[in-house]
């Protein structure tokens, strides 16, 4: 038998997250999230690039009016989170032996596939992250602690619809 | 006396540091439950592999039952805890979109972080596609912004819509989830796919 690769029982791992996305409640009085920190980026880069733009579109001025006069749009509380992430998944990976660059993919496609669908999937999830006004952790996990209605209902279209395509994308990823 | 940031029992300083501190563990919980390969993540769609299932229910029951307790002890003001609002229509074709990103992708915007900070090419290659997807979200934003505000219902919890009271929602949500654990077992064993 070949090794297994290690990872930690997944109970223990769910109760550790709720752990933190408790802690991120009781200290910040929100939950965890992913995709705001992107938003803050693109938002940055465009005030930096393109300030009249920035300054003629809805959308970056919604953001602007939301966030604290003169402050860049980096000086977020998911951005600062969205760097531990990294750090503590480093650490992680590092601990488990498992930092190695790599594509990984089924045997059955090339890694040319992969990183087309990677790319493709990333956009679409851009994409919806902002409609649906978060993504996989701040609208779906973090609703659900607060038992958020549209959480909830966000959630359950983000797994509905995977389900649903399962079927046509397996060569992707089943034998 | 919580949440400690809104009620400034800590600065707004001390919230990001501890923001950086929280997303350390976020990371590191994410990375070593296998979060970081989208094999793994994929798996929940095929029955072979349900981390997935078994992480982030876990982690949505313990939270919503910690986020009970701490009310019922006086450690939290639920009133000041964030809750997402309801925007009916975004909530649903947004949900959507995601669903077939991940299906794609085999990653969503925070797993595809930690793929990425141990050295997965293809979760770099995803996050640069997030920001794409972002970006033309925000320059088309006139084509999609009264489909973004439509079905406005404000900031209901589904137990308060349904009638019952949190706690009795939290316990439908643990039943809901034991039992999904048990076909997540099950599938397991009935569609197993070998390591690669």
């Amino acid at each position: 038998m070949t090794t297994k690769t290690k990872y930690l029982n997944p109970y223990i791992g769910g109760v550790l997250l709720g752990l933190i996305l408790l802690a991120a409640n009781f200290i910040a009085g929100r939950g965890l999230g992913a995709s705001g920190a992107i938003k803050s980026t693109v938002v940055a880069a465009v005030k930096e690039t393109a300030p009249t733009h920035y300054a003629n579109s809805t959308y970056y001025q919604e953001f602007e009016a939301s966030h604290e006069k003169g402050k860049s749009p980096l000086n977020n509380w998911l951005v600062f989170e969205m760097m531990g992430v990294i750090v503590g998944g480093f650490f992680s990976g590092a601990l488990a032996g498992r930092l190695k660059l790599k594509t990984e993919h089924s045997p059955r496609i090339t890694s040319k596939r992969r990183l087309i669908f990677a790319l493709a999937g990333g956009i679409l999830f851009g994409f919806g992250s902002q409609l649906g006004r978060g993504c996989t952790s701040g609208s779906a996990l973090s609703g659900m602690a607060v038992l958020s209605m549209g959480g909830i209902i966000t959630m359950a279209g983000i797994f509905g619809t995977a389900f649903l395509f399962a079927y046509f994308f397996r060569k992707n990823w089943i034998q | 006396m919580g949440p400690l940031a809104p009620y400034e029992i800590i600065s707004a300083n001390t919230n990001m540091l501890l923001a950086f501190v929280i997303g350390i563990g976020f990371g590191f919980v994410l990375e070593s439950s296998g979060f970081s390969s989208s094999r793994k993540l994929a798996g929940v769609f095929y029955g072979y592999d349900t981390v997935v299932l078994k992480v982030f229910f876990t982690g949505a029951i313990t939270a919503a039952s910690g986020l009970l307790f701490f009310s019922l002890f006086g450690w939290v003001d639920l009133a000041m805890v964030y809750v997402n609002p309801t925007y009916m229509h975004s909530a649903i074709l947004g949900g959507v979109v995601m669903g077939l990103g991940f299906i794609m992708g085999g990653f969503c915007p925070g797993t595809s972080f930690c793929g990425a900070s141990i050295g997965k090419i293809d979760a770099m290659v995803f996050i640069a596609g997030l920001f794409i997807g972002v970006f033309v979200f925000g320059e088309g934003y006139p084509m999609w912004e009264k489909l973004f505000m439509d079905g406005f219902q404000g900031y209901p919890k589904l137990s308060t819509v349904m009638g019952i009271s949190d706690g009795v929602f939290t316990l439908l949500m643990i039943a809901a989830a034991l039992g999904m654990f048990y076909v997540g077992e099950w599938a397991e064993k009935k569609f197993p796919q070998p390591e690669y």
